[in-house]
């Protein structure tokens, strides 16, 4: 085979030269076995040439035109024109190294022959799908940026309606009896959490949330309170109900049954544990009730150390 | 000649045997307890005890109500003791103790009265004599006991 006329082709990986003729017929050099070129300029009867230093041939070394050579370089000789414009971009290439970054799709065979179209294309085509996914990240870390602060918006804006929704509830029942006086008057910070959210159904409250709308309750002068026991306990009262007055049928409730537990007065009386618990601790520290913790669990007795001589 | 003891009320109050978060409960609580230390000692003739005694003492420990004061509350009781001057550890680690049922002012006291009624005074009398003699039986002085 002559390699005399031919056309020159140059890819992110290769070095590839096509003969004119016979388009089947490809030889190509990977761009990594270069060490460097050099410009050999025209002379007269001379044509312009590049002279490529290559590496020793790896092992693994496509079968090509030769097997080895005496010679460490190759020379490509322009005979009609583009020495000077290849020489540049060659050059190019064997300095941005692109080869490195990103993998070749097949490798060339003399037998084969690809078109040097499509060899082009997958440099080229993987630079562009290199760039589309940088702009798809960008885009999505502004736009999340974004949710966050419309997420943010929302937040504010619904604590805001939230607190106007109780107002208005208790406006509208003013004068019956309500849900929440028949609660007791008092509900523990869970189950109004509970209440609230499986009303709302969708865009439910975060514990934080209700927290600090239930915070603004007083301050809007609505009347419901946000109260916070010893034991760090939450309640929602209303304004009107007064937990010290129940303090003394609680003590009126021990003294009857002599002595009583949490979950016995709390079932006796019709309110939640935690509730009966705060009660009957509240009672203690008025020095109503005095207790017995044993292994058998803690009881309330009424004081009788100040009551009895 | 042991006389039978009289529980107070608070023996058989299972909280008596739980020390009381509320200060002012617990004052009361404590005066009673030392009330009752005292007042056992002295039935039982017992001057000094142990820490790990009392513990399973029927004093601290009512097995029919079956309600114990736990150690940290003896401690403590036994501390108020101390600051009321009816108590003197008798070890550094604070493992035993003497209890005064009555407290050394006082037995000065019941001894000066004694010797005032009896017109005695200005005598100087042997410890023998105070303790054992004819005209003492029958009076506090003849249950004194290792005076100092």
């Amino acid at each position: 085979i002559k390699f005399d006329a031919g056309t020159l082709l140059l890819s992110t990986h290769r070095l590839i030269w096509r003969d004119q003729k016979n388009h089947e017929c490809c030889v190509a050099i990977p761009l990594s076995q270069i060490v460097f070129i050099e410009e050999q300029a025209a002379g007269i009867g001379k044509s312009a040439k590049i002279v490529v230093h290559l590496h020793p041939a790896p092992p693994n070394k496509e079968p090509g035109p030769f097997q080895n050579s005496k010679n460490s370089y190759i020379k490509l000789s322009f005979k009609e024109h583009g020495q000077i414009e290849f020489y540049r971009r060659l050059l190019e290439e064997m300095t941005q190294r692109r080869w490195e970054n990103m993998p070749a799709s097949q490798s060339l065979q003399t037998s084969r022959g690809s078109q040097p179209g499509r060899v082009r294309a997958v440099g080229i085509v993987g630079i562009e799908r290199k760039l589309e996914e940088k702009r798809k990240e960008t885009d999505k870390n502004i736009s999340e940026a974004f949710e966050d602060l419309s997420k943010l918006m929302i937040k504010a804006k619904e604590m805001v309606e939230l607190s106007k929704s109780i107002a208005n509830k208790i406006k509208e029942k003013q004068g019956d009896i309500t849900e929440d006086e028949e609660r007791g008057g008092i509900m523990s910070l869970t189950e109004v959490y509970c209440l609230v959210n499986r009303a709302r159904g969708m865009e439910l409250l975060s514990p934080e949330d209700l927290v600090n709308a239930c915070k603004m309750l007083e301050a809007l002068k609505l009347p419901l309170r946000l109260r916070v026991f010893d034991s760090g306990v939450m309640v929602i009262e209303l304004q009107s109900h007064k937990e010290e007055e129940m303090v003394a049928s609680a003590l009126e409730t021990v003294s009857e049954k002599g002595s009583l537990t949490s979950e016995e007065f709390a079932k006796l009386v019709g309110m939640s544990v935690l509730l009966a618990k705060e009660r009957l601790l509240l009672a203690e520290k008025m020095g109503h009730l005095c207790r017995d913790d044993s292994v058998e669990g803690l009881r309330f007795y009424p004081n009788l150390f100040m009551t009895q001589s | 000649m042991a006389m039978s003891f009289e529980w107070p009320w608070q023996y058989r109050f299972p909280p008596f045997f739980t020390l009381q978060p509320n200060v002012d409960t617990r004052q009361k609580q404590l005066a009673a307890w030392c009330s009752l230390v005292l007042s056992f000692c002295r039935l039982h003739k017992q001057s000094s005890m142990t820490v790990m005694e009392a513990q399973e003492s029927p004093l601290f420990n009512n097995v029919k109500l079956q309600r114990k004061l736990p150690v940290e509350s003896i401690q403590i009781v036994l501390e108020e003791l101390r600051k009321k001057g009816n108590l003197e550890w008798l070890d550094k680690n604070k493992s035993s103790f003497l209890i005064m049922w009555r407290r050394p002012e006082e037995w000065g006291k019941l001894i000066y009265q004694w010797v005032s009624k009896s017109g005695q005074n200005n005598s100087v009398f042997t410890l023998y004599e105070l303790t054992s003699g004819e005209d003492t039986e029958g009076e506090e002085g003849s249950r004194l006991v290792g005076v100092s």
